[in-house]
């Protein structure tokens, strides 16, 4: 609402004093490319172990079906069947899954496979573990189930009315949680407001998709009890606990490795169902086993977005300031709560946008139907939140006859404010967002583009532009989910990270973090070799995440843009302590006069006698053998840990606290035309800025963006999750759900303004997901299009046959 | 019951990347799996079960082929190219030098299929257009780089190429 006091920008401030700025920023071939450019890649595919077994599910053809017998006697006498377990057999063997929810709905039960009843399309009934892939699914094809079929919930709004199917039984209610927020004075701004614009908006029901699907193989090893997991979970020790509880197994027995993981958008955070069922099937067999996912199931059946819902309400001044929002929302979380209602209160703070609204209000539900479970696909939370905002300030600019892009300016937190808190007690930490917006509109030509689009309407050509703000709220503060279940012990958000110089003077780190693609061997040594000052060839990252060498916490992974402001915060501060050390022995073996030493470019000197020199290969002999050279008492060895530490805290007792570390900014300009004959935009041009603080390497930067303008194009245009009144999912392969090849994704232009966040010691912000900014931009575009029929979309996605209905006039 | 479970093993000799090998596969074995999983070349990749994604892509007699939609006997003495042996010498294939230059890839998962059907795509049209290489990988979805660096890479071999035969 305003700049934030000194006392808590001076919490938040980090010392980068040990940079050098020599390395970050540089277009580094990336580490990873190389092995992955000659097919060399590891995914758990890839794993290959002796006597390994194969899983595969029988999944339920019903929405919502009472589980009444089940018959495995002909899948039992397919040759090579090992092992086949209904719901039933799951029972005897675990607890079910905790539920993070608030009572009542924390009385729901969740086994990784059906029992007594199936709750969406697509859910597990049996596994079955067999000789090969092969023989595994002709068995699970013999499963006999037999359903009785239920009435079915698919509609978020009717599954809270009186006498609706109950996806729950033992819930009672259909409704997961409710929060309501209000920060600051709204009553005041609506009275007191020139007028009100409201809306109604939905966010559809997409996902992520990676190419990869979920996958996993688990080796029990009878010898040294340990139960190794390979996997492809993107924040693997979230789910440590769950694994140790259903093997009965301590945490220093089990071992979860990832090593290259093909993608994960958010879709893999909830893929430890497969591997509790791996890991439980390896013990009692005492083989390996692997499941992979096919398309079908990855597609019906992994993970797909909460859809949304939300009556928009906005107090607005005649001169277009936005004083206050209002809301409803809904959130359609499907049959289980694996990971959402977390969406509901997950960076509520952005709810009011890059923008100078002084109060909100969102009265919120979250509700379980007879659809897919829900996660955090890519733009999670932030992209539903801003969508609802950016397509509010299109409402509001046409209601009084303002161009889209100034009633933005008017509006955008300007950077005198910065760094300026959110009604919410959100921190955005820095950044020029009116120069961005003017940067970006030049770049685009917005101006020629609106000349160009009245010359081509004359002509009967529908053309569109939008231009929307966002943002990618990144490293989050875990407290979050506090807000709508307080007794959730798990608050902050932190990462690991180890820097050791190995005794030939290489570098070795290995990360908390489990990327999917991300760059972060690459930026992880960029970093690494920024601090210490040593050759980028010279840093050997170690390849995703492993629990027996990795250094973690409960928070550790890869998901919500965390690895920029968390990650690359632990590499930094483990290179600076590394850094000092080094520095003690090399001042000591130089015999430095007054201990000042200089370290650079991978050798260290007397800072007054620059001629007394050495490298640090021999130093980091010394420090792990020749040790009597080092200054006494001193701890051989060169072993850096970091754990970073961000100064969050919990919600106060307004729900008010900061809930992400930095906040990028987009601006995205596209303009788009509407074919009148189909009603399918086309994308005209597409300019993309991005604000991410301190570029550590632009090819990972641009890539992620490219990437997630890509996902948020295929999700206004393409992609969309179509549920019949059954609750039968109609488009559950590649073809069907629209994944966009090269010739639907158009060429993106992107740039850039880089402010340094103040809150991290690399001044890098998170912004892998991108915010959900190239949904909001090409809805805002299309409805551009349209506004001269008068047409409003109401949805995330455009339809053609919405649009169709708009050009014929035919919309209700 | 006859219909379900494993059949009769049939014999297929097929030269991948240059090297005849020979193994003993039920007809229903996709060349995939006998690629990936009998044979060890696990560059190519399964990313759907429909034929869609593309991430399977190899070279099959001077052709590309999604090796999930062919089975292993179909390929019985065929000659196979995977990802793995674009390399000549130890030195990277100009298409995957320029795949590493451009960051045309972030999770890699659909690189080997995207570089062989680059492979292809530039062994019958050695300087492509933009729309031309666009048509040229339809077939390989690639969920990260919204393809953007990927059309980028194959202009940029396809130069590489060019400028190499003329030096």
């Amino acid at each position: 609402m305003s700049k934030a006091s000194p006392e808590i920008i001076s919490t938040y401030k980090q010392d980068s004093s040990a940079l050098t700025l020599k390395w970050l920023g540089k277009p580094l071939k990336p580490k990873e490319d190389y092995r992955l450019v000659r097919g060399r890649g590891m995914f758990v595919d890839d794993v290959q172990l002796p006597r390994m077994a194969y899983a595969a599910f029988a999944r339920s053809p019903y929405a919502h079906a009472k589980i009444k017998g089940i018959d495995v006697s002909r899948a039992a006498s397919v040759p090579g069947v090992l092992l086949i377990w209904t719901g039933e057999d799951l029972k005897k063997r675990m607890r079910p899954l905790p539920q993070a929810t608030p009572p009542p709905a924390r009385n729901a039960i969740d086994y990784p496979l059906a029992v007594d009843k199936v709750r969406f399309q697509g859910e597990p009934v049996a596994m079955v573990v067999a000789e090969s892939r092969y023989a595994a699914e002709d068995a699970a094809s013999q499963i006999d189930v037999d359903y009785e079929p239920l009435p079915v919930v698919v509609d978020a709004e009717k599954a809270l009315e009186p006498g609706a199917p109950l996806v729950h039984d033992e819930v009672g209610t259909n409704l997961i949680a409710h929060v309501h927020y209000k920060w600051g004075d709204v009553d005041y701004y609506f009275q007191h407001a020139d007028m009100v614009v409201e809306g109604k908006f939905h966010y559809h029901r997409f996902t992520g998709a990676p190419l990869e699907p979920n996958a996993v193989v688990a080796d029990y090893d009878e010898r040294a009890d340990i139960m190794t997991v390979y996997c492809n979970n993107q924040a693997p020790m979230e789910w440590l606990p769950q694994l140790s509880a259903g093997l009965n197994m301590p945490y220093p027995k089990v071992r979860v490795v990832t090593r290259d993981i093909g993608g994960g958008f958010g879709t893999k955070l909830v893929n430890y169902v497969y591997m509790v069922l791996a890991s439980l099937a390896s013990k009692e067999l005492r083989r390996p086993v692997k499941y992979v996912e096919t398309r079908t199931e990855n597609l019906q059946a992994a993970a797909h977005n909460a859809e949304r819902t939300c009556y928009v309400s906005a107090a607005v001044q005649r001169d277009g300031t936005v004083l206050a929002i209002r809301m409803k929302c809904l959130d359609d979380d499907g049959a289980y709560a694996r990971h959402e209602p977390a969406g509901m209160t997950v960076w509520a703070q952005v709810s009011t946008g890059m923008y100078r609204i002084r109060a909100l209000e969102n009265d919120f539900y979250a509700v379980f139907t007879n659809k897919c479970p829900s996660t955090s696909i890519r733009g999670f939370s932030r992209a539903p939140h801003l969508f609802m905002i950016e397509r509010m300030m299109d409402r509001i600019a046409r209601k009084l006859g303002m161009d889209p892009a100034e009633i933005r300016m008017r509006n955008l937190v300007r950077p005198e404010d910065m760094p300026y808190m959110t009604p919410s007690g959100g921190l955005y930490d820095s950044g020029n967002w009116p120069e961005g917006l003017r940067k970006a509109l030049e770049a685009a030509d917005y101006q020629g583009w609106r000349r160009k689009q009245e010359e081509l309407r004359r002509q009967g050509r529908i053309i569109g532009i939008g231009v929307v703000v966002g943002s990618d709220s990144a490293g989050p503060n875990m407290a979050q989910v506090k807000m709508y279940n307080p007794g959730l012990p798990y608050t902050s958000g932190t990462e690991g990270a180890l820097v050791q110089m190995t005794p030939d003077g290489k570098v070795r780190v290995t990360l908390g973090t489990s990327p999917q693609g991300m760059g972060h061997e690459t930026t992880a040594a960029q970093v690494v070799a920024d601090v210490l000052d040593v050759d980028y060839d010279d840093i050997y990252v170690q390849t995703g995440f492993d629990s027996f060498t990795s250094v973690y916490t409960m928070h550790s992974g890869t998901y919500g843009s965390r690895f920029a402001p968390l990650g690359l915060s632990a590499v930094y501060l483990a290179a600076a302590r590394l850094k000092e050390k080094l520095a003690k022995i090399s001042a000591y073996v130089l015999n430095c006069p007054g201990g000042d030493v200089v370290i650079e470019g991978g050798k260290a000197y007397c800072r007054a006698d620059p001629q007394r020199s050495t490298d640090l290969k021999r130093i980091a002999r010394i420090a792990y053998g020749n040790v009597n050279e080092m200054p006494p008492g001193m701890e051989p060895g060169l072993y850096s840990i970091a754990i970073f530490r961000p100064p969050f805290q919990n919600p106060d007792e307004n729900k008010r606290a900061n809930l992400a570390l930095t906040y990028s900014y987009n601006v995205h300009v596209v303009v788009v035309e509407i074919d009148p004959e189909t009603g399918m935009p086309r994308i005209l041009n597409y300019v993309a800025l991005e604000d991410s603080g301190r570029i550590v390497n632009p090819l990972v930067v641009d890539g992620q963006v490219h990437g997630a303008v890509a996902h948020g194009l295929a999700e206004a245009l393409y992609e969309k999750y179509h549920y019949d009144e059954n609750g039968n999912l109609l488009n559950s392969n590649f073809v069907d759900y629209l994944a966009p090849t090269a010739l639907e994704v158009p060429s993106i232009s992107v740039l850039h303004t880089e402010t340094p966040s103040p809150f991290t010691p690399t001044g890098a912000k998170g912004m892998g997901e991108g915010g959900g900014t190239a949904v909001q931009a090409v809805i805002s575009a299309v409805e551009d299009a349209l506004a001269p029929l008068g047409g409003e979309l109401e949805e995330s996605h455009a339809d053609p046959e919405v649009i169709l209905r708009i050009l014929k006039g035919t919309s209700s | 019951m006859s219909e379900i479970g494993a059949q009769e093993l049939m014999h297929v000799r097929v030269k991948v990347n240059g090297q005849w090998y020979e193994a003993d596969v039920e007809p229903r074995t996709l060349l995939i799996d006998m690629l990936r999983d009998v044979l060890g070349f696990t560059g190519p990749h399964i990313g759907c079960d429909t034929g869609h994604c593309g991430a399977c892509t190899v070279i099959m007699n001077g052709r590309s082929v999604k090796s999930c939609m062919v089975l292993a006997v179909q390929a019985d003495g065929s000659e196979i190219m995977t990802v793995e042996g674009l390399e000549k010498d130890g030195k990277l294939h100009p298409l995957q030098e320029a795949f590493w230059e451009n960051h045309a890839l972030q999770c890699g998962y659909c690189t080997p299929g995207q570089l062989m059907s680059a492979y292809f795509l530039l062994s019958r049209n050695p300087n492509p257009s933009e729309e031309e290489i666009r048509k040229g990988i339809e077939g390989n979805l690639c969920r990260c780089t919204g393809y953007v660096n990927i059309v980028k890479a194959i202009k940029a071999a396809a130069q590489k190429m060019a400028d190499a035969k003329m030096s």
